[in-house]
């Protein structure tokens, strides 16, 4: 049934990104390609892998931004992606036999390979781009939010998250409950003012990110100290002295 | 948007089928049809033949289209699958009451409901399909009121052009049909110019700047992608056209699509004996003129994700 579930999840499982903590490494995309390739919605069809023009379906994939404030100073923020869950999800509504749908229990956006047609049309209804078409099986894919991992009894405990959460070398993704207020993923987003992507587009992602940190500074706007401060030994003072002419 | 053929030749082949069902629905109702047997089959024949070939290379054209009933499905909620379900009403509806019109005579009860039901169904069929790319948000150029009422005004223009030249050819008063043509041509022309307008003095409320939430940092760029090579969404969504050649575009649209039809069937009222050839004349012209008119109306759309791969502007 492509309806959204009647009332908001009361469990909505979904990803917080720490944008101030992303090196921008792909572990997490490469992590994502490597679980899902066996996982719900396998396989992820690649086309020409080893030649000079390949390409395939990734749920993850990270994208690297300049952005240039008012002084002309540039930071680089490093911006993984993947399918944000979202309460009023276009996707979902837009499907036109039911194949894609909301799950009641934790709000995780699913496609069903068996009954999706290939229209593509809930790859054009988002606006993030979480979606990709598999030329190969003939139907939509999607983040799973690892759902064949996260509720996996066999697995301990601690590596019931997304496999990318697991993979993240700097700790820059956690996993957790949003729709509840004091589960710990909620807390992170409220201490650190996270945020949605596109909240014009109306479409409620559950997915946040955390901004980047302010830039430390030395106080007196100077972004460079001397080599060699006072303390410093009477060689290094020298040689100081000599080149700071 | 990546102009995919198949789209392209639904959206107009299907609209101007349906489009003609409405006309023979209108004229047939005032008795305005000529009531031979051989044109009923021709007319509606096409009519049905037109929207059969639009419907199908719609239906090939997805991953899976041995399970395109599936589609009919969830009509509560997805306008594709309202679209489905008109088309397949439709098919019902106006062959009844082209059997109606032809055995009980237009004045009849039965053919009156048959004709109304026939022109509600035509007419939300062709709503319906513009109202799927008006509810998609992430694409400016689509999610806004030219568009549901573009291929309505359009399927009805293209629908008058055809009657025009069924009624020229076998010898009926093609008269009317010409005037509605006219008349639509004028409306079309003025509804394309305020169409393109909109596009190009409105801009999206989605930036990369509320792509990345990070607007509150400075002005934001990609500096690299997630990977060398294209990917599906740079694709289909990534589709750029360049400025110089859209207004090329566009200046065919609008002699091909409006201008030329339209002085052929103004000269089908001044030169006697000319009709049929000046309306085949328009036919064609107006039909290459709606297929650059729906190539652009893919072409020029731009989609919020491009941004996420360096586009500036959505």
């Amino acid at each position: 049934m492509t309806d959204l579930p009647q009332a908001p999840p009361a469990v909505k499982l979904g990803l917080v990104i720490d944008l101030d903590i992303c090196v921008g490494c792909h572990a997490c995309a490469v992590s994502c390609k490597e679980w899902n390739s066996g996982g719900h919605s396998a396989p992820l069809t690649d086309f020409d892998p080893y030649g000079t023009h390949p390409s395939g379906v990734w749920f993850n994939r990270v994208h690297s931004f300049e952005v240039v404030d008012n002084a002309g100073d540039a930071r680089t923020v490093h911006f993984p992606k993947s399918c944000l869950h979202c309460d009023d999800a276009p996707c979902v509504t837009v499907c036109p036999t039911g194949a894609s749908y909301k799950r009641e229990e934790d709000g995780i956006v699913l496609v069903n390979a068996d009954t999706c047609i290939g229209c593509k049309l809930c790859s054009w209804a988002c606006p993030y781009g979480a979606r990709e078409y598999d030329e190969d099986a003939g139907v939509m894919k999607k983040c799973t939010l690892c759902v064949d991992k996260i509720y996996n009894a066999n697995l301990a405990p601690a590596s019931r998250v997304p496999a990318c959460v697991s993979a993240c070398p700097t700790g820059a993704r956690s996993f957790g409950d949003l729709g509840n207020p004091e589960s710990g993923v909620s807390k992170l987003v409220a201490s650190r003012k996270g945020f949605d992507l596109m909240p014009e587009q109306g479409c409620s992602p559950v997915n946040k990110y955390l901004p980047p940190r302010p830039r430390m500074t030395t106080g007196d706007g100077a972004p460079l100290t001397p080599v060699a401060a006072d303390q410093a030994g009477l060689l290094a003072r020298w040689v100081d002295r000599l080149f700071s002419h | 948007m990546h102009p995919a053929k198949s789209v392209i030749l639904f959206t107009t082949t299907s609209g101007a089928g349906a489009g003609l069902l409405i006309w023979l629905g209108l004229f047939g109702l005032a008795g305005r049809l000529s009531p031979e047997m051989f044109f009923h089959i021709v007319a509606f024949g096409l009519a049905f033949v037109l929207v059969t070939m639009g419907l199908l290379s719609s239906v090939f054209h997805l991953g899976h289209p041995e399970r395109a009933w599936r589609a009919l499905s969830q009509w509560r909620s997805s306008w594709l699958s309202r679209e489905g379900v008109t088309a397949l009403a439709t098919y019902p509806l106006a062959a009844g009451y082209a059997v109606t019109l032809y055995e009980l005579g237009f004045a009849h009860i039965i053919t009156k409901m048959m004709g109304l039901a026939a022109i509600v169904s035509a007419s939300l069929f062709i709503v319906c399909t513009g109202m799927i790319y008006a509810s998609l948000r992430p694409i400016r150029a689509w999610a806004n009121p030219y568009v549901p009422s573009g291929y309505l005004l359009f399927a009805l223009m293209t629908g008058a052009i055809l009657l025009a030249l069924l009624q020229a050819m076998f010898g009926g008063n093609y008269i009317p049909a010409t005037g509605f043509t006219i008349g639509l041509l004028a409306m079309g022309f003025m509804h394309k110019l305020g169409y393109w307008r909109f596009i190009d003095q409105t801009s999206s409320g989605s930036t990369p700047e509320t792509a990345t939430g990070l607007g509150h940092l400075g002005q934001v760029r990609l500096l690299e992608g997630p990977h060398s090579e294209a990917n599906y969404l740079m694709q289909e969504m990534g589709f750029r056209i360049a400025r110089k050649h859209a207004h090329a575009l566009r200046r065919v649209v609008l002699i091909a699509g409006f201008i030329v039809p339209s002085l052929a069937l103004v000269a089908a009222f001044i030169v006697s004996g000319a009709g049929i050839f000046v309306i085949l004349l328009a036919a064609v012209f107006c039909a290459v003129g709606m297929v650059v008119e729906r190539w652009l109306f893919f072409a020029e759309a731009k989609h919020t994700v491009a941004m996420y791969y360096g586009a500036p502007s959505a």
